[in-house]
């Protein structure tokens, strides 16, 4: 069967432009939440978020692209170019006919919605900008990484919320396992800190005042964020016979739908989904050594997830280590599990298990090694990374450490 | 607004979410009893802000929270009565 390894990755998120910046982030239990600046902030009860401070569109782009480019693409396009730089891979016609690009997105375009539905209904203006639509489709960010690299191959947006990323890079791996295309770029981009899409979450009653505190008994709910994580994906031979750099190896997939609640999550889909990740990738649950949880630190997703992972897990659960990386980069919704993966690669490649910070009060119902505030010097040849969307859409992906 | 003219209007926010007669929403009640969800609470506590223009201090991840208090249909009034009070 054909393999597939990681070969690039790139990063925009809270915790900095960059892969060495947020896996350094990451390790140091260093949080990129805090008070809201990017936006303002009258009439609005959430107070913090993990906004890309460091990220000034207008450094990278021109007016001109700017025009058509909502931050959510630019971040998408920012991370595709350092992780295609750090792959070394060169997109010559016929690979380019080979290459999937495929990105999580969940909400797409969301700055210019609510600058240009903010010109309609609060200013009265007649009319929006011209390249409205263009900029807030939701398959702007796979489109503009398409056209910036002559990716010619499959391309599309997926979005099914908080597991959009882990769909997507599901899928590419899938397609290049499959012999449909040789390589993909895919992950994961949202930049929804806006009035309106914060306002939605509002009234749902599940954000947090202070801080995110997954599997902590005093949390208080979920904290967003934006950013994007962009990886190339390489058929294994052919990335090994270009002397590619591997961070990784993509093994499974599992995904699976609750069939249940909009908003409740449900211990069986989890469950299975993560079972079906460990039989796609042919691996047991014994060789597990991290769950990049998904922990959003509402309690009905922390308690499921912990009680699935026991159920999935059994005795070995006790020896696991399960973090939440949300505790620092936050809920960054559609590319959340693109984030993760980053992160995940990085306990199998570095020895370093990323922390989950602001872990202060035990819950006995997470009562799991969810490595509290400080980062781990472990062995980790094998992990797992959880997606959980409203919808009941669960997708988990399993990784190995690649053996030369 | 009389006090209990709030614990009517609460009473019929209730009762229109459980989907139910407003004579059937005792005090005592619990959102249990009434056979209301975490969403059905989210959706009284929105009718709540927008009827009596006020802000309730409600967070689906600390339901036992002392801010406001959801235990009984007899305590959410009482909260309602006093965010009223606050705003006035």
């Amino acid at each position: 069967m054909r393999r597939v390894v990681v070969t690039g990755a790139g990063v925009v998120s809270a915790l900095g432009i960059g892969y060495e910046a947020h896996v350094a982030a990451l390790r140091a239990g260093r949080s990129g939440i805090g008070p809201i600046e990017l936006i303002p902030t009258e009439g609005l009860s959430i107070g913090i978020a993990a906004e890309a401070k460091s990220y000034d569109g207008t450094a990278r782009f021109t007016r001109n692209e700017l025009s058509l480019r909502d931050r959510v693409t630019q971040m998408a396009l920012t991370a595709t170019a350092e992780a295609v730089d750090r792959a070394g891979i060169a997109f010559d016609e016929a690979l380019a006919l080979r290459t999937a690009t495929v990105i999580g997105s969940s909400m797409g375009g969301q700055h210019t919605q609510d600058d240009n539905y903010r010109l309609l209904y609060r200013e009265n203006k007649p009319r929006v900008h011209p390249f409205t639509v263009p900029k807030l489709m939701a398959n702007a960010p796979s489109s503009w990484i398409s056209m910036d690299h002559g990716l010619k191959g499959p391309t599309w947006t997926v979005s099914t919320a908080c597991a959009s990323s882990n769909h997507a890079i599901g899928q590419a791996f899938h397609m290049i396992r499959a012999g449909m295309v040789d390589a993909a770029v895919t992950g994961g981009a949202e930049s929804g800190l806006t009035f309106g899409v914060l306002k939605a979450w509002e009234g749902l009653r599940v954000m947090a005042r202070d801080a995110c505190r997954p599997f902590s008994a005093n949390r208080t709910g979920m904290v967003q964020g934006e950013g994007a994580a962009i990886l190339v994906l390489e058929e294994r031979g052919a990335a090994l016979a270009r002397g590619a750099t591997v961070l990784g190896e993509i093994v499974g997939f599992g995904a699976t739908a609750d069939a249940g609640d909009i908003v409740q999550p449900s211990l069986d889909g989890a469950a299975r989904a993560m079972r079906a990740a460990l039989d796609d990738a042919g691996m047991a649950g014994g060789e597990v050594a991290y769950v990049n949880a998904h922990g959003t630190a509402t309690m009905a997703n922390d308690r499921t997830e912990c009680a699935a992972i026991r159920t999935v897990f059994g005795a070995h659960a006790d020896r696991l280590m399960v973090s939440s990386t949300k505790s620092m980069h936050g809920h960054c919704i559609g590319a959340a599990g693109a984030l993760e993966m980053v992160a995940t690669l990085s306990a199998l490649d570095g020895g370093i298990v990323p922390p989950t910070i602001n872990h202060e009060q035990p819950d006995p119902d997470c009562d799991l090694d969810v490595v509290p505030n400080e980062a781990r010097m472990a062995d980790v040849p094998c992990a797992l990374s959880n997606s959980f969307a409203f919808g009941g859409l669960n997708a988990v992906l399993a990784v190995r450490r690649h053996a030369a | 607004m009389t006090d209990d003219e709030i614990r009517q209007q609460v009473r019929a926010i209730i009762a229109e979410q459980a989907m139910i007669d407003v004579e059937q929403v005792s005090s005592d009640s619990t959102m249990d009893d009434l056979g209301l969800d975490s969403l059905g609470l989210v959706e009284i506590v929105f009718a709540i802000e927008e009827q009596f223009g006020v802000s309730v201090p409600y967070n689906a991840n600390e339901p036992n929270s002392d801010e406001f208090d959801i235990s009984t249909v007899r305590a959410v009034e009482d909260g309602v009565i006093r965010l009223v009070a606050e705003k006035d």
